[in-house]
């Protein structure tokens, strides 16, 4: 078996709860529905035996909805195989459903996913933050969360200040230009 | 009646050297202030807490390792205990998660202590302008000695601490520590 006689196992499978397969550099991706994201992971690794959760991550697409995406990578190493699938969580919600269950690596992929982006997971059995102290008020890696972060304050535990971005931040810009034009520059800051 | 003096001397028994009694210098007297001295043993006898919280960390260990040796200037006893050491060496990334933890060990060190920040993360936040690192453990803690580098070199830490020697040196160490006394005594 190979990743695309996968794809097709779920996609004859599951036919309604796939939402689109894309094929991609010899990558594919699988959008598949919220509800029956567990059922479709437990098949894949149960019965298409992806027995290695490679990574869990979440996408902020601000301004479309579902506002939040969730990002599995698996892989097989029976079968050499990889594919990805990929579920939206509206903002209302920002509720995935959690794979610790199948994968218990998933624990703290999902806990960085919450931590950085705010997304909770169902039935996940210790959902707090990973990289940032517990009282935090804000979710970093939204969109909406300015690069030099935002003041926080939570006494006796820990506190932050926007750090100063003078002749920053520094950015690269993807181009098929030289090194001397790709190497990172500070950018003005647009407010 | 006049009564003479004489000094008698014994022979040194032979294959026996002198250990802990040198005549030539014990019992001589040297004047000096007790600033100095006290300066002397402080500046001369630095146990380092090692703050390794990144990759300065490494060249830590280096400069505490055979090559470069910390050991030549009196400052080879690392401390993983805020009690007993009194320089801390803060090497490397300060978070905020990180930051409250390093003034707390900061506190349980017993005065007089001194701190080094190592490096650029340490002295500014470095190349983390970022919403989770300390912009500099100068924000927290009262800085003796800024180490540039990205990491510094052991070389550069060694000179570091030698600079915080001479700073040390300088100090009024008598009357910063003996001011409730002084005070009785006026």
């Amino acid at each position: 078996m190979n990743s695309t006689e996968a794809a097709d196992t779920l996609g004859a499978r599951f036919e309604n709860s796939i939402i689109s397969t894309v094929y991609f550099r010899n990558e594919i991706s699988i959008e598949i529905k919220l509800e029956q994201s567990f059922e479709i992971l437990s098949y894949c690794k149960e019965k298409l035996n992806f027995d290695y959760l490679v990574d869990i991550t979440a996408v902020d697409n601000l301004g479309n909805d579902p506002r939040y995406e969730v990002v599995y990578e698996i892989y097989s190493y029976q079968h050499s195989c990889h594919l990805r699938l990929k579920t939206g969580v509206s903002e209302s919600d920002r509720e995935a459903i959690s794979v610790v269950d199948l994968w218990p690596t998933a624990n703290w992929h999902e806990r960085e996913a919450y931590d950085m982006l705010g997304v909770t997971f169902k039935g996940h059995p210790d959902m707090r933050r990973i990289l940032m102290w517990e009282g935090y008020p804000y979710y970093p890696l939204r969109k909406d969360f300015p690069l030099a972060g935002k003041a926080s304050e939570m006494p006796d535990v820990a506190f932050s200040e926007p750090v100063p971005l003078d002749g920053g931040p520094f950015v690269t810009s993807p181009c098929s230009a030289s090194t001397d034009k790709r190497e990172p520059r500070s950018r003005e800051i647009i407010s | 009646m006049v009564s003479t003096f004489k000094l008698q001397t014994y022979p040194m028994p032979k294959n026996t050297a002198p250990v802990a009694y040198d005549s030539k210098i014990e019992g001589n007297v040297t004047f000096t202030k007790l600033d100095a001295a006290i300066n002397w043993m402080r500046s001369n006898s630095l146990w380092p807490m090692p703050m390794g919280l990144a990759c300065c960390g490494i060249e830590l260990m280096a400069t505490g390792a055979s090559r470069f040796d910390i050991s030549r200037f009196g400052m080879e006893v690392m401390r993983f205990s805020p009690r007993q050491s009194d320089v801390m060496i803060v090497a490397g990334t300060v978070t905020y998660k990180m930051a409250l933890a390093v003034k707390r060990i900061y506190d349980q060190m017993v005065e007089p202590k001194w701190v080094i920040a190592m490096g650029a993360c340490a002295s500014s936040g470095g190349m983390y302008r970022s919403y989770a690192v300390l912009q500099g453990i100068d924000k927290l803690l009262p800085v003796d000695v800024y180490i540039s580098g990205c990491p510094p070199r052991p070389e550069a830490l060694l000179e570091g601490l030698m600079k915080l020697q001479n700073k040390i040196k300088t100090e009024q160490s008598f009357v910063e520590q003996k001011k409730a006394l002084l005070s009785k005594i006026k």
